[in-house]
């Protein structure tokens, strides 16, 4: 074991190193250049102003378009996201700041357990829970199991943000006389408001690309309908569907809601990369001494 | 304190700090919160609901080891799925784990900050890439390449050379939608998630750690071999069953991919069925209300299975991180 053998097998493990990070990376590349590559053609103004309708219609080249599964996608997912929101700040708020209550542990615990769980539970249970109890497939029910899936998301970017914003704020408001409540809802909150609003959007991000859900609630719709009792169209389902469907025209149309679904996704994710960026350095700013007994 | 009437001022900022409007909030907060005990029950209990009519028939147990999903003879049995799940992820997680181990060490040992940026900026958005998206490209562009340029060179040489081979990748012939590709695609899926709790685990090991073995003249190989893998194990452990659970309820992507067919004995290079994938496939079209309880009986195993698996990686992860982070 002299010192040029430990070098050269050295040199040979960061290659070994980057080759297999590369395998992790690479594949990032090859999916997107691929997507936008075959999906680009197909976006234009019809995709967004008019509804699939039968095969018939794309295979004879009439204009088709996604406008329903744009809108559905949409729709359910600030439904939602409205009816997530208050569960899942209340339970992001309740882990930062109330962390000495004897329901945290558990919470916390099945927070991070429902974060691991598959979507598709969330879409068996709104079936189990909505959609047989209102007697068939519904957009209500979809935004159902999407909220079910925002609810831990939401809880813990929520949490995360909090633990981040400082410890002095909080005793600054209260040195003033503010009430526990008012110092997290007026002082903290707004402080950590970018990061909090950037934790939703990777909620809203996460539930609008799930396809498993929306296939058991939503159903997916042919024609644009915007009656949340009946079926309706979301992107990813409807991506599904027009991938194991055996009309080419129709799996150019999925490339490009491929397109439109990515798009969103990666605007959301830098989004949120930059306010959570933006945060860390307010907040290092504010560490005005290395005070770490909190 | 020692003001005089120290003692009225205390009484009286705790008063406020136990006023209506503190109380007010704190139980609003609870009764908000634990929304996320009735989530988790709340799937427990309809799910089960659900399941009876199947468990009613063939048995909470049997249904387990029954090898038969026969819709029109009313047989149905989960195992066929189970195997289709276990052998999918747990190949994935090892196809997955070497890199994703690797890229971590890569990003925090060795990269230059900017390509360390990048790489994890990377591997984030790929967690980030919905499932049917990948599926989408898997299944017009991955699987036909894999099965032209690997796949079928493999069968073809083991039929001449190695028929021993067989039967573990199939004696027809690589089916277009297989195993092996949904496999890959299912490693492809977790990755970054193994990566980013290695990551975590990683930035764990103390910095006197790490400066220790410098300090003894090992290389940088060595310091990783001696002071960082093994101080960052258990999180990596654990990172890796956290994985494992996603990795069995990954549902778009395989479901896509994987061929849909429930004969076991299934083969590397041939169809096969995985839980979530029979719920996605067959509950549309399930109009039997023992069909339709059956699949609701599978998704209520799968349930089982990935909140056990969950719950242990959580507590352990909590434990572990409470220990060491300082």
């Amino acid at each position: 074991m002299n010192l040029a053998y430990r070098y050269t097998r050295d040199r040979i493990l960061h290659l070994l190193f980057i080759f297999l990070t590369s395998l992790v990376v690479l594949p990032l590349l090859v999916i997107f250049g691929f997507i936008v590559w075959n999906g680009l053609s197909s976006i234009n103004l019809d995709f967004f102003t008019q509804e699939l309708g039968s095969p018939a219609r794309a295979v004879q080249g009439l204009p088709t378009g996604l406008v329903a599964a744009v809108l559905g996608t949409v729709i359910i997912d600030l439904l939602g996201l409205a009816l997530a929101l208050p569960f899942g700040l209340a339970t992001g708020i309740m882990l930062a700041e109330y962390s000495d209550n004897p329901l945290a542990g558990p919470i916390r615990i099945l927070v991070s357990t429902l974060n691991g769980m598959p979507a598709i539970l969330m879409g068996l249970m709104a079936y189990a829970l909505i959609v047989k109890n209102t007697g068939g497939f519904s957009g209500i029910s979809g935004a159902f199991a999407l909220g079910f899936l925002m609810i831990p998301i939401i809880a813990r970017t929520t949490e995360s943000v909090l633990r981040i914003t400082p410890w002095q704020l909080r005793e600054v408001a209260m040195s003033l006389g503010l009430p526990r409540w008012r110092a997290i809802m007026n002082i903290v909150l707004p402080a950590a408001r970018p990061a909090v609003i950037t934790g939703v959007l990777i909620a809203f991000a996460r539930a609008a690309g799930e396809a498993a859900p929306m296939l058991l609630t939503a159903f997916g719709n042919n024609y644009l309908n915007l009656d949340l009792t009946k079926p309706m169209d979301t992107l990813p389902q409807r991506l599904y569907s027009l991938a194991i469907s055996p009309y080419k025209q129709w799996h150019i149309l999925g490339w490009g809601g491929a397109i439109i679904l990515l798009l969103f996704v990666v605007v959301t994710f830098a989004a949120a990369r930059g306010a959570a960026r933006s945060l860390e350095k307010r907040t290092e700013a504010l560490k005005f001494d290395e005070d770490k007994n909190v | 304190m020692e003001v005089e009437g120290g003692h009225m001022d205390l009484k009286r900022i705790s008063f406020i700090y136990r006023g209506p409007g503190d109380r007010l909030f704190n139980i609003l907060i609870v009764i908000l919160s634990s929304s996320i005990l009735l989530l988790a029950l709340g799937m427990a209990v309809s799910l089960y609901w659900e399941s009876r009519p199947a468990f009613e028939a063939f048995g909470l147990f049997n249904f387990v080891l029954e090898t038969s999903w026969d819709p029109i003879a009313q047989l149905h049995g989960a195992l066929p799925f189970i195997m289709g799940t276990l052998i999918t992820s747990l190949f994935a997680l090892a196809l997955a784990i070497l890199p994703a181990i690797a890229a971590a060490i890569y990003v925090t040992e060795y990269a230059p900050k900017w390509v360390a940026t990048i790489v994890n900026y990377l591997i984030d958005l790929l967690a980030a890439v919905p499932s049917v998206v990948v599926g989408l490209w898997a299944i017009f562009n991955f699987a036909p390449v894999l099965r032209e340029n690997i796949l079928m060179p493999i069968f073809l040489w083991a039929e001449q050379n190695a028929s021993w081979l067989l039967p573990i990748i199939g004696p027809n012939g690589p089916s277009v939608y297989n195993i092996t590709s949904a496999t890959i695609i299912l490693a492809l899926m977790i990755v970054p998630y193994t990566v980013a709790l290695a990551r975590d685990a990683i930035g764990l090991v103390p910095k006197e750690q790490v400066e220790a073995a410098w300090a003894l003249g090992a290389t940088k190989w060595e310091v990783i071999k001696l002071a960082i893998l093994p101080y960052a194990a258990p999180g990596i452990y654990t990172g890796a069953l956290l994985s494992l659970a996603r990795a069995l309820g990954e549902t778009m992507a395989v479901a896509m991919l994987i061929g849909n067919s429930n004969r076991l004995p299934f083969s590397l290079f041939g169809p096969a069925a995985t839980m979530p994938s029979v719920i996605i496939n067959e509950f549309r079209e399930a109009v039997e209300n023992l069909h339709l309880s059956s699949i609701m009986a599978v998704g209520f195993y799968l349930f089982v299975i990935t909140i056990g698996i969950n719950l242990f990686a959580t507590f352990v992860q909590q434990k572990l991180f409470k220990e060491r982070a300082r």
